[in-house]
């Protein structure tokens, strides 16, 4: 019998296949539908602090609009006992997912502040979840701000929530570091129980008919795993936390080469999108029959196979790679 | 007995009514009518949030479409046995009337709580008096009135008390906005109050005489000449015992919280000699008067009357003082005609029949206070002065000047009454800029956190963009009685600095009084941008000057333009009326209380900004003369027609309280063409337009809500004379070559609201985000536009026969006719308006329900619709909300009348005028704008061969000669009006066949009373009286019309689709019979940047929430379907349309569950809606009939 067990942030999964954060993840049913179909785990959708902000700001603005101005309508809307405002929805689902599933709840956290990260790290861990995957991104566009600042904030950051929670604590990296291989040694030095490599981020695009500029966010394709195999090869030989992959997985191969690469987990959200939630099913059958195939008799078997430490050739996930395809188009 | 601590509440009128009524309810039937509204929307909060009556159950709230059905559920409720109250004003209590006798004559216990209104005659006036009680005293109600905050709660659960143990209803009223809108700290009567108050015994004796099949009764029966008159005596005993059992409530009342009432309260001396008798909040300042008169030794007392009906001879004789030689009654009504108003002719006939007066005391009645006029005590001391006349003037007017009738008191305004230890603040805002809010939350503070009593009077303006408001506040260590505005403030507090630019703020200062400003100035360079005249006041009354940079402050701790924070904390701070630190602890609180439930970021930026204010407080230096070159300038430019320079120039300016009734039109009547006058200068930026980027679509100017943005094409000689900086391009008309085309701004009376902006679809080539307008900064540009308007209005108008008026192109080129209303920036009502009177303005009568749209087309001082270089333009009246549908069929009707007597006469003098010039007027085609043109010509002629003829048999057709011109009537109002009040007559009229126009705004709200839920609300949308979300669909009233296969209905939405709402505008206009548009409105209430209207339009339209659509029965008769669909089906799922809207939203956020639900079953109604619409429009017609 195939052994799909897999461990991720101190608990133990029925599989290496987890949900990633996605909007998928705001339906109670899909999280039913993620268990029934076979997930281990559910990183639940961001809860983004700027958009808490910004529809507290917002809700303002709208209940003050052309208020205490005109003798006939000193207001415009009822007065609501609640509004929901801040993370009270968002906390409220976290206790109805562990209401709803047994297996394994990962809150997600997109910050701003300081105080807004380790407030609301808090708040999902008292709401029940398991664990906490912090989403941080912060786009840097001003010239003054120096990339070792950035990357100190990221190191400060997780030490602060760390230090505040006592749940797991993963974070989710984009792959734009001067040094990755350093920048994940120092938050795994920061208390990260785990990497999750790597987040894929809205890009504008532009209009041509309107002249306007607009988000744009295309599903993953598989030709993207290859960065993050790069990456969790290289750094599963080095780095003590734990690592896992999402973005650009969508095949049985690809959960098996992630794995092999050294990953815990692999993450899905473009798969799932494009293909339902059900294939989780398709996946699990595939890798089953893969490794029977193969004769593996557990995914732990061949967990970082084919890291950096475990290849014949480790160069060819260093620089050699380059000169390496390089010369095979010459060719 | 351990005295009971109840707890100190600083609310205002409403809240104390709508308090005591919803615990002592069951059912309660409501509808919006200012200014008793938020009783209605209080009652509906507190059900919606589960709160409880006295008897631990929720009452029932139920919206009605009138005041009408109100009256008629409360009747129906109370015939069912539950405890049953409503709420209304004015308009609303008359159309009460035919169930207030029903319920009256049934001896059915209830109470109507109203905030009492001036009724709508020469003009409307939201404002209050006594003349809508005064108008049901009739109707056997018992008139119960409340002179203050604490009087209205103490009397609504008198009123419901006596109503259950005496069984008859009682309209329980207080004085609209001095009372119902005043915030004062009252003691709350606690639950076990209302307890002991209401009996049992009475709420089930009441319920046993509701109609109950298990033991039937009969009620309303028919009675005949022989029974009805004894019948109608037998009620008599329950009125006879009425006033006793008030009094007794009063007594209980008094007994449980200490405060004694009686039917007539006398205040004075006990050998006065002179007594006022009124009732109502001017008892307080009458109250004052006659204590500080004391105190001189003058005998001198007043009457509080408080109830009214069952009125009691005997108790209101036995309340005055046996010495009083002389009475003076004030009424707060006007009955014209009559022989004295009502409560002097009570007075009169009680002294008569139940007086026991050696020498009976003199009576003179007068009148006060009309539309909450002022009413001070020095009124009350002139009245007083009057009675001590040897003839004092009878039938007499206080408080304003008549020199008409010559019936005015004059008074003293330097008489005062004013305690120097009550601290009196005065506030100047911006509305919206939170100073309101703000100065509310100050008087809780100080009434909750203080032992001081606390006051709160808030003046608002009557435009709904860039209003000012004043707020009135009163604080001391002595109860406050003063119910009239502060005159002699010790602090003022002007919130925006342009206010000093354009009128007198100190003028309410009192010497040594501070004046706390805020300023972009310092305290170093404030002095030499002070008007002269303000400066002079500062020196002359000594006033302690203080600046911040409110702005400034607000906008560095992310508060936008909201300085409320910033201000609130800096009156604390120079009040003194509490220690700093306790003042920051409590404003925090405050803060905390008021804006937590929005999020911790609301609440922590106004915390910085509290943080951040006194720092930034600075006091001026105070030279030692006035030394500034300007002055305010004059409000109305010289140019203006003498009615507008004196008699609109000082209502703008703020003056109109000392107009003499001889400046005022004895009928209402008021000239059009006004607005223009009034330059308001709101915009902090307005559009400027890059004629090279400009492709000359017209859309900007079609879209502008306040018609500021205009088009015009000229000779290029013309511009000759243009100012330099004029700005003008080649026009792009092939049918207009070599002509010059320009797109000009109005500055002073832009809004700045941005639509035009968002629309225009021309970008730079090289600079995407350049348009062909764009906003800029006003204040650099205000001369050189205002020079260019003035210059753009001299060039000649576009010759209207050779305009394509399906054009929206084209369209740009007309002239508005209605032009600056004061309507909301950005208002999605008034492109429509506008846009009519472009198209027909010149030939329209226009009928207009009561709603935004007859406020911002009506309200004075000055109004927007205007007319052309002809003189002429759209004619225009408002009669009620109700009736506006079946008032304008009536103009129809009658236009229609004279133009038929018109033609029968011309028939019959054709021989005199002549065959020709009689036929031609006879056959004349008038469906074109040409057409309507060569009429015009024709009339002019026949008016010209009538005067030749001078002969006295052709005078009448001399007076009617206009009637055989085209004139359209067109029927305007809201949703309100169409779906809900007017919806009935709305009917009749589509039924009539008659050529009416009808214009329906469709806000989807009632939105000028503040967003309460029609029946036009979609479903899923907060609004008020729908505050867990609006639960059924939104009434297709377009599918209801167009089932008479006689009317012409479209359905537009001009930010979706503009061609489309001037084709259906062009159509309606041309079908001979009655037309309904539908037109999709985007407003303040949706709950968004009004900047994003016409994308949201968009929305509506392309997720088919807001199909396009235009239904012409005459195409019907050529055999083509008269169905037709003018929008795609659904590329935008719903939630895509409305999440982007507060309304939505807000139940997203408060109530997840409900939201899914609701959005679900509205997409469906959309689903469903599209495929009977598409199903319809591919049917095939042929003979007028569908072929399915």
């Amino acid at each position: 019998m195939t052994d799909l067990s897999s461990g991720y942030l101190g608990f133990e999964l029925r599989s290496p296949l987890v949900a990633s954060a996605s909007p998928l993840a705001k339906d109670l049913a899909n999280l039913r539908k993620m268990e029934d179909s076979g997930a281990a785990a559910v990183v639940l959708h961001s809860l983004f602090e700027e958009q808490i902000t910004a529809e507290e700001q917002s809700l303002d603005r709208l209940l003050s609009q052309g208020t205490e101005s005109y003798a006939e309508a000193l207001s415009y809307f009822p007065e609501l006992q609640s509004y929901g405002m801040g993370p009270d929805a968002y906390l409220e689902h976290i206790r109805k997912a562990k209401q709803a599933v047994s297996i394994p709840i990962i809150g997600s956290l997109n910050g701003v502040s300081t105080g807004g990260w380790i407030r609301y790290a808090r708040e999902i861990e008292e709401a029940g979840a398991d664990a906490l995957e912090l989403n941080i991104y912060f786009l840097p566009t001003s010239l003054e701000i120096e990339g070792r600042e950035i990357e100190a904030n990221y190191c400060d950051l997780v030490e602060s929530v760390k230090s505040k929670v006592s749940i797991p604590v993963a974070v989710k990296l984009g792959p734009y570091f001067t040094s990755m291989a350093n920048m994940a040694f120092r938050l795994d030095r920061a208390g990260a129980d785990a990497l999750v490599l790597f987040n894929r981020f809205y890009q504008p695009d532009f209009d041509l008919e309107a002249l306007q500029v607009a988000p744009h966010l295309t599903l993953s394709t598989s030709e993207e795993l290859r960065l993050r195999l790069h990456w969790v090869a290289l750094l599963s030989r080095t780095v003590k936390c734990e690592l896992a992959i999402t973005g650009g997985v969508h095949t049985a191969e690809g959960v098996l080469k992630g794995i092999m690469a050294g990953a815990q987990v692999v993450m899905l959200t473009s798969a799932l999108l494009k293909n339902g939630i059900g294939f989780f099913r398709d996946l699990e059958a595939g890798v089953i029959e893969w490794m029977e195939l193969h004769e593996y008799e557990s995914i732990r078997q061949m967990r970082g196979s084919m890291n950096a430490a475990a290849v014949a050739e480790p160069a060819a996930f260093e620089r050699a790679n380059y000169i390496k395809v390089l010369g095979s188009y010459r060719a | 007995m351990t005295p009971v601590k109840r707890p100190q509440v600083t609310i205002d009128g409403n809240e104390a009514a709508a308090y005591v009524a919803h615990h002592l309810s069951e059912v309660i039937a409501i509808y919006p009518i200012t200014p008793s509204s938020a009783m209605g929307e209080w009652s509906d909060q507190w059900s919606s949030e589960g709160s409880t009556n006295v008897w631990g159950s929720v009452p029932t709230v139920v919206e009605m479409q009138s005041e009408g059905g109100a009256a008629g559920a409360v009747h129906g409720a109370l015939q069912g046995g539950s405890l049953t109250t409503t709420f209304t004003s004015s308009q609303g209590l008359l159309l009460m009337i035919p169930n207030m006798y029903k319920i009256a004559g049934e001896l059915t216990p209830t109470v109507f709580h109203v905030a009492a209104r001036a009724l709508a005659a020469q003009g409307l006036s939201i404002f209050g008096d006594h003349q809508d009680v005064m108008a049901v005293r009739q109707t056997g109600f018992a008139l119960l009135a409340s002179h203050s905050v604490q009087a209205v709660m103490d009397m609504a659960l008198i009123a419901h008390a006596a109503a259950l143990e005496s069984r008859l209803p009682f309209v329980h009223f207080f004085d609209g906005f001095r009372t119902s809108h005043e915030v004062a700290k009252v003691e709350q009567l606690t639950l076990d109050d209302m307890r002991a108050m209401i009996s049992d015994d009475l709420v089930r004796a009441h319920r046993s005489r509701s109609l109950n099949p298990d033991r039937p009764v009969l009620r309303g029966t028919a009675q005949n000449p022989d029974v009805y008159f004894q019948a109608r005596e037998t009620v008599n005993p329950f009125y006879d015992a009425a006033p006793g059992i008030v009094q007794r409530a009063m007594d209980r009342l008094a007994a449980l919280a200490g405060r004694q009432y009686h039917l007539f309260d006398y205040f004075g001396a006990p050998d006065a000699e002179r007594v006022l008798v009124l009732m109502g909040s001017g008892a307080l300042a009458a109250e004052e008067c006659v204590e500080a008169l004391m105190k001189k030794g003058e005998k001198v007392g007043l009457v509080n009357v408080h109830l009214f009906r069952p009125f009691s001879a005997g108790a209101f004789v036995d309340a005055l003082p046996p010495t009083v030689r002389a009475i003076a009654v004030l009424d707060r009504t006007k009955e014209p005609g009559s022989s004295g108003e009502p409560l002097y002719q009570d007075v009169l006939v009680a002294l008569q029949e139940a007086g026991n007066f050696a020498q009976p005391p003199r009576v003179i009645g007068g009148r006060y206070g009309l539309a909450s006029k002022e009413f001070t005590p020095a009124m009350a001391a002139a009245v007083l002065g009057e009675l001590g006349q040897s003839q004092p003037r009878n039938h007499f007017m206080v408080g304003i000047t008549d020199d008409v009738s010559h019936r005015s008191i004059d008074y003293d305004p330097r008489f005062s009454t004013e305690d120097p230890e009550t601290v009196r603040a005065v506030f100047y805002g911006l509305g919206a800029d939170g100073t309101v809010g703000a100065n509310k939350n100050s008087i809780k503070i100080i009434g909750e956190d203080t032992d001081n009593y606390a006051q709160g009077y808030f003046v608002y303006d009557s435009k709904k963009s860039g209003a000012m408001t004043i707020s009135h506040l009163r604080f001391g260590s002595k109860p406050i009685r003063a119910s009239y505005l502060i005159d002699r403030a010790s602090f003022v507090a002007c919130h925006q600095f342009s206010f000093l630019e354009r009128m007198d703020v100190l003028h309410v200062a009192e010497p040594g009084a501070t004046f706390l400003l805020n300023s972009p100035f310092g305290p170093d360079e404030l002095w030499d941008h002070l008007p002269q005249s303000t400066q002079r006041q500062i020196l002359e009354k000594r006033l302690r000057v203080y600046v911040i940079d409110a702005f400034r402050v607000a906008k560095d701790n992310g508060m936008g333009g909201r300085i409320n924070t910033v201000m609130q904390t800096c009156f604390f701070a120079l009040s003194g009326v509490l220690p700093r630190e306790d003042a920051i602890t409590a404003i925090k609180h405050a803060i905390e209380k008021t804006y937590g439930k929005r999020g911790q970021a609301v609440v922590e930026k106004n915390f910085a900004a509290v943080d951040n204010s006194l720092a930034n407080l600075s006091e001026v230096r105070i030279p030692e003369s006035a030394t500034s070159s300007f002055d305010l300038p004059p409000t109305v430019s010289n140019q203006a027609p003498e009615f507008v320079r004196h008699v609109l120039g000082p209502i703008m300016a703020g003056a109109g309280d000392g107009l003499p009734v001889s400046a005022m039109p004895v009928d209402g009547t008021y000239p059009t063409g006004t607005s223009k006058w009034e330059k308001r200068n709101l915009a902090q930026e307005i559009p400027v337009w890059e004629q090279d980027i400009c492709i000359q679509c017209g859309k900007c100017v079609m879209v502008c809500p306040h018609a500021v943005i205009r088009a015009k094409v000229a000779e290029p000689a013309l511009l000759a004379a243009a100012p330099e900086g004029f700005r003008s391009t080649v026009a792009r008309w092939k049918e207009r070559p070599h002509m010059s085309y320009m797109l000009q701004v109005a500055p002073e009376d832009c809004t700045g609201c941005g639509l035009c902006v968002e629309v225009c679809p021309a970008k730079s080539k090289s600079e995407a985000k350049k348009k062909a307008i764009n906003m800029a900064p006003q204040a650099p540009i205000r001369d050189q536009e205002r020079r260019n308007w003035d210059f753009f209005l001299s060039l000649p108008e576009v010759d209207r026969r050779t305009v394509a008026m399906h054009n929206v192109k084209d369209v740009q080129l007309l002239q508005p006719l209605f032009e600056f209303p004061g309507a909301c920036a950005g208002c999605g009502e008034t492109p429509y308006i506008k846009m009519l009177t472009q198209l027909f303005g010149d030939r329209t009568v226009i009928a207009n329900a009561t709603g935004c749209s007859s406020i911002y087309g009506g309200n004075l001082p000055t109004t927007p619709y205007t007319v052309n270089r002809d003189g002429r333009g759209p004619a225009w009246s408002n009669s009620l909300f109700e009736d506006n549908a079946e008032f304008g069929l009536g103009l129809r009707v009658s236009l229609d009348k004279q133009a038929e007597f018109a033609r029968e006469l011309l028939q019959r003098f054709a021989s005199k005028i002549g065959d020709e010039l009689v036929q031609a007027i006879l056959t004349a085609d008038q469906s074109s704008e040409a057409g309507i043109q060569e009429q015009r010509g024709r009339i002019s002629a026949l008016d010209e061969r009538i005067r030749a003829l001078n002969d006295p048999g052709l005078r009448d057709l001399g007076a009617l000669t206009g009637a055989l011109v085209r004139k359209s009537v067109w029927l305007i109002g809201g949703d309100g009006w169409a779906y809900d009040i007017g919806y009935g007559g709305l009917d009749h009229v589509f039924a009539s066949g008659r050529n009416v126009k009808i214009l329906v705004l469709d806000t989807e709200v009632y939105s000028n009373t503040g967003g309460q839920m029609s029946k036009s609300t979609p479903r899923g949308a907060v609004a008020k009286f729908a505050a867990a979300g609006k639960r059924g669909p939104k009434k297709d009233l377009g599918m209801m019309a167009m089932t008479y296969g006689t009317v012409y209905v479209a359905h537009v939405a001009m930010g979706a689709n503009d061609t489309q709402t001037v084709k259906a505008f062009l159509e309606a206009e041309a079908y001979n019979g009655p037309s309904l548009i539908i037109a999709y409105a985007h407003c303040i209430a949706h709950g968004y940047d009004l900047v994003h209207g016409l994308e949201q339009q968009k929305a509506a339209v392309q997720s088919a929430y807001w199909p396009l659509y235009r239904y012409n029965p005459a195409l019907a008769a050529e055999g083509r379907n008269p169905f037709q669909l003018d929008s795609r089906p659904s590329s935008l799922a719903l939630e895509k349309y409305v999440y982007n809207e507060g309304r939505y939203t807000m139940l997203v956020r408060s109530a997840p569950e409900t939201a899914a639900m609701l959005l679900t079953e509205a997409q469906q109604d959309v689903n469903l809606r599209w495929k009977i619409y598409e199903h319809w429009a591919s049917l095939p017609y042929s003979n007028g009939e569908a072929h399915p």
